[in-house]
């Protein structure tokens, strides 16, 4: 088996990317973990950090640490650059139109909090829809929640198959003269599915509904376009792209933002300030209240110049052959059964084992150095849908390779002789 | 660290063939306990005869170590006195919450073979879990509608 996918490996597979050579520049994962080399397939939950992030990090603290758009003098300056210059950085990565769309948050679960409370609140009313799906993360159910709470909109909720994808034709279905927002995952953390996002914005907008994506699991895996995909609201987090936790965006349309009454009051976020009354800066930084994660955006930054440096294109090429690779692999072994198999998916391998809680499969396999991550993977309506109480998740990225897979293939082995 | 330590014959013999794996229909308290980090979910069922543990049994589902835990709690429990079990309640939560219990394991008996999950932080609620359904149960003798379905 090795011998055959060594050698597809050296040639058709992924002939020009160098995952070893990536792989190198990230400290972490040169570590034994219970006295043997770390496996690391969480990227899913969180990614690890290259060398030249942890140096931009530590750099500004060391060099040049300051507060931002406040003081004349030399530090200052030098840290607002820094973290202006991320803010330009993020705009090109994802082809937004102006800086003045890109929101530092702490991440994607604070973006969409911010849009449901600001934009939400500001101008939906009970009885209002917003249109959600099945497969989403705890994050991009919860906020619309409160919301609900708060307003009385209703959540109505596009149906997944057993494939893990959305149901075809229910979406169009759902829309009435009532929704007012579509909010629905990119790529989904638990199944891997990319959903036709696109054709779904498309759809929206002939209703003249705005759409907000969830991007965590899409930004560092395959190139995105915001002015192409012209979605209305974009929520990523830094820390699933090589970049410091504590940090994310939210990308909107400019003029969205600017009908949005701020999120949060505090310092940064104003013009004025008077007892009387307050007025607002202008976008960005009316969404941006108090001193922001200035060494988190630093490194965001850093982690971008790295990912523009592999290129996001081809990351996503060489994903897409190890996902066929794991998926093959995993399917070959009898009693582990896939859960999330469409057509369209990223790095994500979810699975559950014959007889054997994905608890037990975390421990075993975490004996053997390999990192994965059981549970609902804060997905419990999906869980729910396939009628299960967890599943194991194996999640790529561009430095794991197909020795990776075969570890965990061989551990799973280890798994059954402990049950047998 | 070795995984003989946390799956024992005794977990693996108790999670393949869980003992008294049943509803108790004429129980004097039900209460079901749920672990919201794993989604572990499980439901006590206990019938005391004045002071006297008459019958205890438990369902739902788990992981290894929680089920072989609730299984080998019902087993050892049955006949025991609500003292006796308050008293097994403190050793099981030393045993898989201490570095170092200082306990009898002889006294245990079959349940010492959840010594090594304290080795295992992440694992150690997983263990507890029927333990503090059953000491809940103790406290609140009354059915609760919602977990008998």
């Amino acid at each position: 088996m090795n011998a055959r996918h060594g050698g597809l490996r050296d040639s058709a597979a992924t002939p020009a990317f160098d995952a070893l050579r990536w792989r190198r520049d990230f400290p972490i994962l040169k570590q034994q973990v219970h006295g043997k080399p770390l496996v690391y397939l969480d990227n899913a939950a969180t990614s690890q950090k290259p060398q030249s992030v942890i140096d931009a990090v530590s750099d500004y603290y060391q060099r040049y640490n300051s507060n931002v758009h406040r003081g004349v003098h030399q530090l200052s300056e030098m840290a607002t650059a820094a973290y202006e210059g991320t803010r330009d950085k993020l705009r090109r990565f994802i082809h937004a139109a102006s800086t003045k769309e890109i929101i530092f948050v702490r991440g994607t679960t604070e973006a969409i909090n911010l849009v449901a409370q600001s934009y939400g609140r500001s101008r939906l009313q009970r009885g209002d829809e917003i249109i959600l799906s099945e497969m989403e993360h705890h994050s991009n159910i919860v906020p619309w929640q409160l919301l609900r709470e708060q307003t009385g909109v209703v959540l109505k909720i596009i149906p997944i198959n057993e494939a893990g994808e959305l149901e075809p034709g229910a979406y169009e279905k759902l829309f009435s003269p009532r929704t007012q927002l579509v909010a629905v995952t990119h790529i989904s953390n638990a199944l891997g599915t990319i959903n036709p996002v696109k054709e779904m914005i498309k759809q929206a907008h002939q209703h003249g509904v705005p759409v907000l994506l969830d991007g965590a699991q899409a930004v560092p895996h395959l190139p995105v376009n915001v002015m192409d995909l012209d979605c209305d609201f974009y929520a990523f987090s830094s820390h699933k792209m090589f970049g410091p936790t504590g940090i994310g965006v939210l990308y909107a349309k400019e003029a969205l933002l600017a009908d949005m009454p701020p999120y949060q009051g505090g310092g940064e976020m104003i013009r004025t300030v008077r007892f009387s009354g307050s007025t607002w800066n202008e976008l960005p930084h009316k969404f941006e209240a108090g001193t922001p994660d200035i060494a988190g955006a630093i490194g965001l930054g850093a982690a971008v110049d790295y990912l523009e440096t592999i290129g996001i294109a081809s990351i996503r090429d060489y994903e897409l052959g190890m996902l066929e690779y794991g998926t093959q692999q995993l399917q070959s072994l009898a009693g582990v059964k896939l859960v999330g198999t469409a057509r369209h998916k990223a790095g994500v391998l979810s699975f559950v084992m014959d007889g054997i809680h994905p608890h037990d499969i975390g421990t075993i396999v975490d004996q053997r150095g390999i990192a994965i991550r059981t549970g609902h993977h804060c997905a419990m309506p999906v869980m729910e849908h396939f009628h299960i109480p967890a599943t194991a998740r194996a999640s790529l990225a561009f430095y794991n390779t197909r020795e990776d897979i075969d570890a965990l293939v061989q551990a799973l082995g280890k798994v059954r002789e402990v049950f047998r | 660290m070795d995984l003989k330590d946390l799956y024992q014959d005794v977990v693996v013999d108790h999670n393949r063939s869980p003992r008294n794996f049943r509803k108790i229909t004429d129980a004097t308290s039900v209460q079901e306990g749920f672990n919201p980090l794993c989604g572990d979910k499980l439901t006590v069922f206990l019938k005391l005869d004045g002071d006297r543990i008459s019958d205890v049994s438990f369902e739902g589902s788990g992981c290894a170590i929680s089920v072989a835990s609730a299984s080998l709690m019902t087993e050892t429990l049955k006949g025991k006195s609500v003292a006796q079990a308050e008293q097994l309640f403190e050793k099981m939560h030393a045993l898989l919450t201490v570095e170092d219990p200082q306990c009898d394991l002889e006294s245990l008996g079959k349940l010492a073979a959840l010594s090594g999950v304290h080795e295992y932080p992440s694992r150690v609620k997983c263990a507890t879990l029927c333990w503090h359904t059953l000491k809940y149960a103790l406290e609140h003798p009354e059915t609760n509608p919602v977990s008998t379905e």
